[in-house]
């Protein structure tokens, strides 16, 4: 193999009048290694091209049999009984509530501890706290949800504060829920937005300083905006994180479609639907089958908003500093 | 350098080809049978998952005696296994209901027969948290409980319940895809997949059931008899108040003398004609019938008694012909 290259080559020299830059050998190897690469940043690109594909096509059908007006703004959520009805927000509104009860939980402790962090912690200190912090993160879900189950909805229920807010929190509730998966995102909040916030230079705050400003008003009023970009990413972030949890609400939310914000009732998230429908014996091509990628479909739109919106956000906020 | 790579890559490449060609025989020799038993082939099995788990049971009893039958047991539920069943996919089909009059015609048009054969009891088992006062439950006071139009929402609601009993009503219950789902509504709502939507719908996984009711005081859910027997320290088993008037608790007596009623069932196995033509499959269902009653129980049913045990192998053998 390689001795016919070399022939090769030489053969070529004699027939060209001068000498040739460029590689000696053809470097098939190099080639290979080039098409291995692009394989796998294509193969990303085709795997959500394909995700999209296999959501739309049953959705398509799914709207063929019930319409959008009805699937999007009516409130009666049971596609499973007899006779059917297709009103997704109780879902939705399960999952936005959720959602809330978790952000409202992590974006000031992850804020709270990126702060602490990148402000006031000695560098030994953040050398430990941070990797625990991000070992938090790597906490399988299911675990949280059998947290939320067994220590967080009793302790709630001991110390709820008589009928404050509908009463106490029943066995499946959607705060249980919401505060567990607001712990599962604290890491994501913390470690990104401490990251950017230890990236502001630190001629900014030594500025800052020499002005008299106090170590509470450097972090609030410098630090703070010039980090903003990284910080409104690494909340955005934790929300779809939020959105798509499955195995804490499965778990811990109940499974019931109530169209309600309040904390104390079992709702049911829209990734709680799929996980529960999905597993249960519905025949290939009935309308159920089609409303669970119905569904799919309307989650991933949230998501893909979400994350456009975040670009949007990340670049409206960022400040460059040379 | 280069030689060598592709030597590398000629060398796997060839070990892939052998770990292929060795898939393939071992599976080629299982297909055509041999080891202890006489008999081989393979048996298609599908339709109930309340079923599945006694058929597999059986199946694997079977196995260590004919290890050259290769039997496949599938779970796409009571009507999911009789649409295969009736254009002669599968030889037998599991059943957690009777079949209904539009499959029973499919099967008629394709001209499949088939033998309704009881393999084993059940008992859909109420159960209450144990601070609940109730004992006995009527089929009515389940029905205001489970009601499709503005169900009780707390027990004192519930007509001719204990009325110092004043707790909020919390449901929980499989999904509606469900064959318990199915036999419950319809047993108690009169018609299959007409309940309330306000309930916890734990999907299949009826230990959420077990969770829930025992953390709430007024929880009531349902479920197989087999998952009571599992987990009934943290809760009770309602009795249910039959025709007759006779409040009864859901066990292997009242079960098989009937009066457990409505929420005592049948489970069913369906071969088909032609199958049981097939020795293997008519050696299956025999060995089937004759030992359910021992392994039943550990699987968490009921089993039969004497005279379905008769009328099961008298339809079998008729249908052999």
């Amino acid at each position: 193999m390689a001795s016919r290259d070399i022939a090769a080559s030489g053969s070529r020299a004699s027939v060209e009048s001068r000498p040739r830059l460029g590689a000696a050998s053809p470097r098939h190897g190099e080639k290979v290694i080039y098409l291995l690469l692009a394989a796998c940043a294509v193969l990303s690109v085709v795997t959500t091209t394909a995700i999209v594909i296999s959501l739309v096509v049953p959705s398509i059908e799914f709207f063929d049999e019930v319409s959008i007006a009805t699937f999007l703004f009516t409130t009666d959520w049971g596609p499973t009984f007899t006779p059917p009805t297709f009103g997704v927000l109780p879902i939705v509104v399960g999952t936005l509530g959720v959602t809330l009860w978790a952000m409202l939980f992590a974006v000031p402790v992850g804020l709270g501890a990126a702060v602490y962090l990148s402000e006031y912690a000695g560098r030994r200190t953040r050398k430990i706290v941070k990797p625990i912090l991000e070992i938090l993160a790597g906490v399988p879900t299911i675990a949280f949800g059998f947290f939320a189950l067994k220590f967080i909805t009793p302790t709630l229920q001991d110390v709820w504060p008589g009928h404050f807010l509908g009463g106490p929190p029943l066995i499946f509730s959607a705060l249980a829920a919401g505060l567990a998966i607001g712990l599962m995102i604290v890491p994501i909040i913390a470690s990104i937005s401490e990251d950017a916030m230890s990236a502001v230079p630190h001629g900014l705050r030594e500025g800052a300083y020499a002005l008299g400003a106090t170590k509470a008003r450097v972090a609030t009023r410098v630090v703070f905006p010039a980090a903003l970009s990284g910080i409104v990413a690494s909340i955005i972030l934790a929300i779809s994180r939020a959105v798509g949890e499955t195995m804490i609400v499965l778990l811990a939310a109940g499974n019931t479609p109530n169209l309600t914000f309040s904390p104390v009732e079992s709702i049911q998230t829209m990734t709680a639907f799929i996980g529960t429908t999905a597993t249960g014996d519905i025949p290939t091509g009935s309308v159920i089958y089609k409303t669970v990628f119905a569904v799919a479909l309307l989650l991933f739109v949230m998501t893909l908003l979400m994350n456009l919106l975040s670009i949007r956000l990340v670049r409206r906020f960022r400040e460059v500093y040379e | 350098m280069s030689s060598s790579k592709w030597l590398v890559a000629v060398a796997s490449a060839a070990v892939l080809a052998v770990g292929v060609a060795a898939c393939g025989s071992s599976d080629d020799s299982t297909s055509t049978g041999g080891g202890g038993g006489n008999l081989s082939g393979s048996i298609r099995i599908d339709g109930s998952s309340t079923v599945g788990p006694l058929t597999q049971a059986v199946a694997e009893e079977f196995n260590r005696e004919n290890p050259g039958v290769n039997v496949t047991v599938g779970q796409s539920g009571t009507g999911g296994g009789f649409e295969k069943f009736c254009v002669g996919e599968t030889d037998i089909n599991d059943a957690s209901r009777q079949i209904e009059p539009d499959e029973a015609a499919a099967c008629k048009k394709e001209g499949i027969g088939y033998g309704e054969t009881t393999v084993a009891n059940d008992a859909l088992t109420v159960v209450l948290n144990p601070a609940n006062p109730n004992d006995c439950l009527s089929v009515e006071q389940l029905a205001q409980i489970w009601s499709p139009k503005s169900p009780a929402s707390n027990w004192s609601e519930v007509k001719g319940a204990e009325g110092s009993f004043d707790s909020e009503i919390q449901r929980f219950g499989p999904g509606a895809t469900s064959g318990t789902f199915d036999y419950f509504t319809d047993a108690i709502n009169g018609e299959e997949g007409v309940q309330t939507k306000d309930y916890n719908n734990v999907g299949e996984d009826d230990n959420q059931t077990v969770t829930g009711v025992e953390g709430s005081e007024g929880g009531i859910g349902y479920f197989g008899y087999s998952y009571f027997q599992e987990n009934s320290e943290g809760l009770k088993a309602a009795e249910v108040k039959n025709e007759s008037g006779q409040c009864v608790a859901p066990e292997e007596k009242t079960v098989q003398d009937g009066s457990y009623d409505p929420l005592g069932r049948e489970l069913f196995i369906y071969p088909s004609d032609k199958a049981l033509k097939n020795p293997t499959v008519k050696a299956f269902v025999d060995y089937y019938i004759d030992n359910v009653n021992s392994i039943a129980t550990s699987v968490g049913f009921i089993p039969m008694t004497e005279t379905q045990l008769e009328k099961a192998k008298s339809g079998v053998a008729k249908l052999a012909g």
